[in-house]
């Protein structure tokens, strides 16, 4: 690693920056939880973890992310597919408006969402009309995970099925297949991996979304508490301990997630052939 | 494939009206609030000295963050585009941990790394550092967050570029910082306008770990985002609307300039593919 | 005068080996071809010469001086990379003074330098484009005009022909080779083309898996190949396993050689055979015959096994199925890495009668 010579300078100058921008910046905030995190105790972990109220705000973490995944998969599936294959009025803002909650803050987010689907709100009052609870809620939590995770979806499915090759689909027609076998046994096959992998992003960013959900969640504890608002909480009764056993269950999760499509994208590449790139 | 105008309408009528709601109406909402109660209220919010204290804490904290991670990007990004070494894989996924850090969790590293419970904590009391709970702590914490963003665009393009125009250049005799300067960076200045963008924008409005080590001191650690959060659970609705409505205008700049880069830089691709497209021998 | 001298260079990647113990010099003036099928470690030496790649081991020298451990842009050296990699975003003017101002020189020089290579390349008019505006015969060139501008003392190019259409490469090779007569620098040029090499180089150094087979001028190659790859890389040839099965050549040990089609005197008569007609003239049958623009390319069977030759256009034709004489003057036979040519047995009486 060292000492070889390169033609285009810069190998130490840049392995120096990088190397302690890492360190200084992820290595030793990381070190400094790991080293705490270790020191609690197998006992006061356990007990910490399995505590009825966190193990409650996972599950709506989990449940109300995995939700939100479901639905921005379908609905970046057709907006990708709107913005790629037609042409109409509107579509370069359409386009541009998906990132929105990428450049939006969270918090503002968060308080717009609450304002509109709280019982006298605009969107709200439609809701508890039908007998739908949407603030303060599962489904309250849901519809801000909505919010935040609509890019990643879109954006991964539309470079994909802008590439696809359309003589793909013309040899599909060549023997007479219709629209529907064309899109399930043609074009959809190949959707599979962008679209995992939004689903995959958005599902971790969902299940570590704080700033967007605090406000719509309305905190109640065994019902609407997520995760993070449980480290939060235990942040202010000075419950250091409990605040990491729940980030490192949390850490795991969307460790998991983010690795197991990792993993399932390498076994895919593998069967058809392809090469498992860096 | 081609299909029923009626399929196409309805599709395009599901992905109009849901991005309608989710996302265009909120932004009108906040615009209808932050006015609610006339133009001379809303002022009075945003020129409000916490307000403005509140701004310029997070233009600072953003302004740093992005600074850091620009230089952090370009060289990560020269690293492992540039040379082949052993652990350079491991290196790239490491560059993206922080995405798959919730920001609460992150706020919490730095909470471990300097609160009271870590050892470093009686050093920093010793010379009266604070960190956590101080303006520092919310800087690290958004360069923290903020950390992949201009590597991750970096890195794709100048892989794509390959080595060998900087090859060429090191066998004219240039030198390191010519060889980035006249060669490298005008192939990847709209990719690093892009990735500064992208960084500005999560920095401006990240919430939760900033949350997590701000302390919520009033005129001393409230960024923008804090700042709404305060009014807003002190029911000062419309002051909160009123401040949420510049980060949203914020938002709405981002992402023209975002659009703006973005088409810039693939008409000087599209322009030049155009012209090699008509030159013959 | 040797202007390049490559002394036992050795290079790994991983587990290959892409150059073995490699030696060779080069005098000062020569356009020397680096000839080889892909993986032969050609690109390689090449690299290494320019300081791209570092040796494992071995040394080499550029005009007389150690060039081991100066970087590439100190070794007075021009690379022409395979891509040409042109800087995309600066004129062409540019991007040949690159290394002028690198060096620092003044705007008069630079301009004068970079006008004389625009003028010697026929680029004159097109100094404000941009690479990605102009065809890819004037990339090339203007990447070649790019490696001159400093004056090196040594010219390399990575397979300047590989990206050009065949028309324009036909030209560029005739235009290639006069300029760099014209201007005396030594160069070195690596391809896998033979026709390339034979055409382009004034001596060819022939390379296969990491190691040199071959070094000469492209006609000695051609007529005497040192070794079997060499043999059959070079030029158009038939391998055989055993060519003792032919008449001529029954007195040896059973061995695998190869025939070129220009070794076969193909006759669809006895008239057409040289006179008087040898006593070890074979008759074999047509198997198929095919125009080949300036001749015809007969497959013929003798003996179970399907040689090649070549007849004029104004010859008798011959057709599938018909028998005809065949005389095979000589053949490359392979002895371990060796190979000897055999002259047929008639030849060789008809000699010693002489």
């Amino acid at each position: 690693m060292f000492g070889k010579s390169d033609v285009i300078p810069g190998r130490r100058l840049t392995l120096g920056i990088t190397l302690t921008y890492v360190s200084l910046f992820l290595f030793i905030p990381l070190a400094a939880f790991m080293l705490y995190a270790s020191g609690m105790g197998f006992e006061k972990f356990f007990a910490a973890v399995t505590d009825w109220r966190n193990v409650h705000a996972y599950g709506v973490s989990f449940f109300c992310a995995l939700t939100a995944g479901i639905i921005n998969a379908l609905f970046g599936l057709i907006i990708a597919w709107v913005l790629v294959r037609y042409d109409f009025r509107g579509k370069k803002i359409m386009d541009a408006l998906i990132d929105l909650p990428f450049a939006l803050p969270t918090a503002v987010a968060g308080i717009a969402l609450t304002t509109l689907y709280a019982q006298n709100g605009l969107l709200g009052k439609i809701f508890y009309g039908i007998g739908i609870e949407t603030a303060f809620s599962p489904i309250g939590i849901t519809i801000a995970l909505i919010f935040v995770g609509i890019p990643f979806v879109a954006r991964s499915v539309q470079p994909v099925l802008k590439e696809l090759d359309p003589q793909l689909e013309e040899a599909a027609n060549l023997f007479g297949a219709g629209n529907w076998t064309i899109f399930s046994k043609i074009i959809f096959p190949e959707l599979i991996e962008p679209l995992l992998t939004g689903f995959a992003l958005a599902f971790a960013r969902g299940i570590g979304e704080y700033g967007s959900v605090v406000f719509i969640a309305g905190n109640m504890p065994y019902e609407t508490e997520i995760a993070p608002l449980m480290i939060m909480t235990k942040l202010e009764q000075f419950d250091y301990q409990s605040a990491a056993a729940i980030a490192i269950v949390m850490m795991i999760l969307s460790l998991t997630i983010l690795l197991g499509i990792h993993g399932w994208q390498a076994r895919q590449l593998k069967r058809i052939g392809g090469v498992v790139g860096a | 494939m081609r299909e029923s105008i009626w399929l196409k309408r309805t599709l395009i009528f599901l992905a109009a009206s849901f991005l309608f709601v989710m996302l265009i109406m909120p932004l009108i909402l906040v615009a209808k609030e932050a006015l609610s109660k006339g133009v001379d209220f809303y002022f009075a919010a945003l020129t409000d000295e916490f307000a403005l204290k509140a701004l310029w804490l997070t233009i600072e904290a953003t302004i740093l963050a992005v600074a850091l991670n620009t230089i952090f990007g370009l060289a990560s990004a020269w690293l492992l585009t540039k040379f082949d070494f052993r652990g350079k894989t491991f290196l790239g996924s490491l560059i993206d941990l922080p995405f798959a850090i919730s920001p609460v969790v992150a706020g919490l590293f730095f909470i471990m790394l300097f609160g009271r419970m870590s050892p470093l904590y009686p050093l920093l009391q010793e010379y009266n550092l604070a960190i956590v709970f101080a303006v520092p702590g919310i800087i690290l914490a958004t360069v923290f967050v903020t950390f992949p963003f201009i590597t991750r665009e970096l890195v794709p393009v100048m892989e794509s570029q390959g080595r060998s125009e900087e090859e060429a250049a090191a066998t004219m005799g240039a030198n390191g910082w010519t060889i980035f300067r006249r060669v490298t960076l005008p192939n990847i200045k709209w990719a690093l306008g892009y990735g500064i963008v992208l960084c500005s924008a999560r920095a401006l409005g990240e919430f939760g770990a900033v949350s997590v080590v701000s302390g919520h001191i009033r005129g001393k650690t409230n960024t923008l985002p804090l700042h709404i959060e305060i009014l807003y659970n002190e029911y000062n609705f419309t002051a909160a609307f009123a401040v949420a409505s510049v980060l949203v205008l914020l938002a709405i700049i981002i992402l023209i300039l975002r659009n703006l880069i973005e088409n810039a830089g693939k008409a000087s691709l599209q322009v030049s593919n155009l012209k090699a497209g008509v030159a013959n021998d | 005068m040797i202007e390049v001298e490559v002394k036992n260079i050795n290079k790994h990647f991983g587990n290959f080996k892409a150059s073995d113990n490699v030696s060779f010099a080069i005098e000062r003036g020569k356009l020397i071809g680096l000839l080889g099928p892909s993986g032969s470690g050609k690109t390689t030496i090449l690299r290494m010469i320019a300081g791209l790649e570092t040796p494992d081991s071995g040394e080499i020298f550029i005009g007389g001086r150690k060039v081991n451990d100066l970087p590439p842009g100190e070794r007075g050296i021009g690379f022409l990379f395979q891509s040409y990699a042109l800087f995309k975003h600066m004129t062409v003017f540019d991007n040949i003074a690159f290394g002028l101002t690198v060096q620092k020189k003044s705007d008069s020089e630079i301009k004068n330098r970079v006008e004389e290579l625009a003028e010697l390349i026929g680029l004159k008019d097109f100094t404000s484009r941009y690479p990605l505006q102009l065809s890819g015969g004037q990339r090339q060139r203007v990447a070649f005009a790019r490696a001159l501008a400093p004056n090196p003392e040594l010219l390399l190019l990575d397979e300047p022909f590989a990206a050009i259409d065949a028309k324009v490469r036909q030209e560029l090779r005739g235009w290639l080779k006069q300029t760099i007569h014209k201007l005396g620098i030594t160069a070195i040029f690596v391809t896998h083309d033979q026709d390339e090499a034979v055409e382009v180089a004034d001596e060819i150094i022939i390379t296969n898996r990491g190691r040199v087979e071959q070094s000469g001028a492209p006609i000695e190659i051609y007529q005497s190949p040192k070794t079997p790859f060499v043999a059959k890389f070079i030029g158009e040839s038939v391998q055989v396993p055993d060519y003792t099965i032919f008449k001529g050549f029954d007195e040896y040990e059973p061995r695998e050689g190869i025939l070129r089609p220009e070794f076969l005197e193909i006759g669809a008569t006895i008239d057409e055979m040289p006179q008087p007609m040898p006593v070890t003239t074979e008759r074999g049958i047509v198997r198929g015959t095919y125009f080949r623009g300036s001749v015809i390319q007969v497959d013929v069977e003798i003996k179970g096994q399907l040689l090649k030759g070549f007849r004029g256009l104004e010859q008798v034709p011959l057709h599938e199925g018909d028998e005809a004489f065949v005389f095979i003057h000589k053949i490359y036979g392979f002895d371990g890495d060796k190979t000897q040519v055999i002259e047929n047995a008639a030849k060789r009486r008809e000699s010693v009668i002489i």
